[in-house]
């Protein structure tokens, strides 16, 4: 018999594709379905946010950090705000610090509900991304109610929070808590124990911690190998030290631990904002801070846990009201570095489990 | 009244039937399926916290037949690159069986439309394969890389389902003693009076199984797995020849459902009730079972789903035929 010719594929997954969760754009190479390379090709979103920022003052870059991860505006402007205030020696008031961690974590379990939703719906799933999206719903509400804003909130200041609590909105975040806990269960219920979930993600994606560090990962993307980093507990900012909450951390580092992680994440984000809720005391929202403020000349890094993961802003300062230059880490960008190893050998469902499961947000990828 | 057109002679009055006949049946059939679009939307938004269509008339009765008048108004586009007349006729092979497959179910006991054909599970078997031409021929003429690794992916899982589904349905065979879907049913209805789904339960489950993949629909939708082909084989096809491949896959979700009512539970048997009325609740019982699996269940991955199918379901479905056979043999 003479040999059957294959001829390789070359695919364009995106930038226009229901799966890449933006416009991000992979070329792959495929034989039959099996991926022989991957390579992902990033920039289509690109906006120049730290070069604009070279242009703008402190408080004007707020709001260019909203759009970068833009599934969570909330821990974007407390990377920046608080690497000001670290560069300035800047006192926050108590009650700022307690309401930008109850947004924070608030924001950081809405970024987890969307990651399940679209996720299970890249798998193929349609209702949990609608059980995920209402529930997201409320949160979007609360900030709303305290911002004005549904997505881009533009919420911190330097020195504090633009807009104390409304009347009646801590209690409302309080029965918040128990609500989203029973969905949580509802969720596992749905989701979790599935067979055919199960085989789509056990043992895909796995990597290991020393490949993860030495790719720089961080977040739930390194965590989820079962290397115990966390910002929040290893180098505390704002008010973490506090809190009484764990570190999740994953064992076998596929793509079912990072979903597991995404999941325990939330119960712990709702620990953290039912002990805020608790403590919150009264006072002032804004601190003293300088009309216009300057950093002073020199050096500064300084960086938080983001949801997707070490969430840096390195700050080069004159000492004028602008930055002279002015570098984010932006996770998602970093974690994207695994896709070409991850994808090589998988096959073309494999492939969306495993983009799906790094949790990129191209805002933040191409910033 | 006894009314079988295939042994009577090719007269005017003859052939005048058959088509008044088969014009009811389309008709009915497209309504059906208007309202099962309808039915699937309503019953999916309800279960999943929305309240699906309800704009274009009351309660948005009215929404599948302005979704159908759109389709048919749009721009018939043919890509530069396709192959053009493959690309036409492919929605069309893909159409006609599943219309045709629609002969031979029994919808009451009373044959006025339909064909009491006395090879009938063999006659919906061989035509709803047809199906799968068109498909991988839209997938190919498309001369688009996602259409056709899905046209590709539903000639693998048809071809490899077609297999258990007809094995499981064969055990029914055996119990009935025919290939007629007429004499299945009237089968049930004599001693012991049960329907084959109670001693077939083993040959059902691998046959409802069977039929949600032979239907591509979740968790076996991977041809046309949104997320990761976009729309698989039709992703090219735009306006009525989309709607063609639509038609043909929710035609076909009826008269799988006609299929498993009359194999497994008795067909339009039933007490008090008119016989089409138990028929059309069966059915719907049925429609709603696939409309509830796709709200709940994400999608299985393409080796999965052939090993599954040729490592799982086959050797299951030879045991059923096997077992029923020696049953059979031996009382």
């Amino acid at each position: 018999m003479a040999e059957i010719r294959t001829e390789e594929l070359l695919m364009n997954i995106g930038p226009q594709h229901p799966s890449t969760h933006g416009v991000l754009r992979v070329v792959v190479k495929v034989d039959g379905e099996i991926i022989k390379e991957a390579e992902p090709v990033v920039g289509y979103l690109h906006r120049g946010t730290e070069k604009l920022a070279e242009d703008l003052q402190y408080t004007q870059i707020i709001p260019y950090t909203d759009r970068m991860d833009y599934l969570s505006s909330m821990v974007n402007n407390h990377a920046i705000v608080t690497a000001v205030e670290h560069a300035m020696d800047l006192e926050v008031p108590e009650r700022a610090e307690h309401l930008r961690v109850i947004v924070v974590e608030l924001n950081r379990l809405m970024s987890h509900l969307v990651f399940l939703g679209t996720y299970l719906l890249d798998l193929g799933a349609m209702s949990p991304f609608l059980y995920a999206f209402a529930n997201r719903e409320r949160v979007v509400d609360y900030f709303n109610r305290l911002c004005g804003a549904r997505l881009t909130y533009n919420y911190m200041r330097v020195g504090g929070v633009k807009w104390d609590a409304p009347d009646g909105w801590i209690e409302d975040v309080k029965t918040f808590v128990p609500h989203m806990r029973k969905e949580l269960d509802m969720l596992h219920d749905l989701v979790t124990g599935n067979e055919i979930f199960l085989n789509r993600v056990k043992g895909i994606g796995v990597y290991d911690t020393d490949y993860a560090l030495s790719l720089g990962l961080s977040g739930i993307n390194l965590r989820c190998t079962g290397f115990n980093w966390d910002l929040r507990k290893n180098k505390p900012y704002s008010i973490y030290d506090r809190f009484d909450f764990d570190v999740i951390v994953g064992q076998n580092g596929d793509c079912f631990d990072r979903y597991m992680c995404h999941m325990k994440e939330i119960v712990e984000s709702l620990k953290i904002v039912e002990q805020a809720l608790e403590q919150i005391p009264d006072g002032p929202v804004m601190g003293k801070v300088p009309k216009i403020l300057r950093v002073p000349a020199g050096e500064y890094y300084h960086a938080i846990e983001g949801t997707r993961g070490e969430l840096g802003v390195y700050i080069v300062s004159e000492g004028k009201d602008k930055p002279y230059r002015l570098k984010f880490r932006r996770p998602s960008f970093i974690n994207l570095q695994v896709l070409p190893d991850l994808l090589r050998g998988q096959t073309m469902s494999n492939l969306i489990a495993i983009l799906g499961a790094v949790d990129i947000v191209l805002g933040e990828v191409d910033a | 009244m006894d009314f079988t057109w295939l042994d009577k002679p090719l007269e005017f009055s003859t052939v005048l039937n058959m088509i008044i006949g088969a014009v009811i049946v389309l008709a009915f059939i497209l309504g059906v399926v208007t309202y099962t679009i309808y039915f699937e939307r309503k019953v999916i938004g309800w279960m999943q916290w929305r309240i699906g269509p309800n704009r274009v008339g009351p309660l948005g009765l009215l929404q599948s037949i302005a979704d159908v008048l759109k389709l048919l108004i749009k721009e018939d586009i043919v890509p530069a690159k396709a192959d053009r007349t493959v690309f036409l006729i492919a929605p069309i092979i893909a159409f006609f069986p599943s219309f045709m497959v629609l002969a031979v179910i029994p919808f009451t006991a009373t044959h006025v439309f339909t064909a009491a054909s006395n090879v009938g599970v063999v006659y919906y078997i061989a035509l709803s394969a047809l199906t799968i031409i068109g498909v991988v021929l839209g997938g190919w003429a498309s001369n688009n890389k996602y259409s056709l690794i899905g046209g590709m992916r539903s000639a693998a899982q048809m071809i490899s389902y077609e297999v258990p589904l007809a094995m499981s349905m064969l055990g029914v065979v055996l119990m009935a003693g025919s290939l007629n879907l007429v004499k299945i049913v009237e089968a049930q209805q004599e001693f012991p009076y049960v329907w084959y789904v109670v001693p077939q339960l083993l040959g059902f489950i691998i046959f409802i199984i069977s039929a949600v993949a032979e239907l591509n629909r979740t968790p076996f939708d991977l041809p046309e797995a949104e997320s990761e082909l976009v729309a698989g084989y039709f992703t090219e096809y735009s306006g009525f020849r989309f709607a063609f491949y639509m038609l043909a896959e929710y035609v076909y979700v009826f008269a799988m459902s006609a299929l498993g009512t009359t194999l497994y539970f008795g067909g339009w048997s039933g007490p008090f009730l008119p016989g089409w009325l138990w028929f059309a609740i069966k059915v719907s019982c049925f429609i709603f079972f696939f409309f509830w699996v796709r709200a709940t269940m994400p999608r299985i991955r393409t080796d999965q789903l052939l090993s599954f199918a040729w490592k799982v379901l086959i050797p299951l479905a030879l045991l059923n035929l096997v077992g029923t056979a020696v049953v059979k043999a031996l009382f």
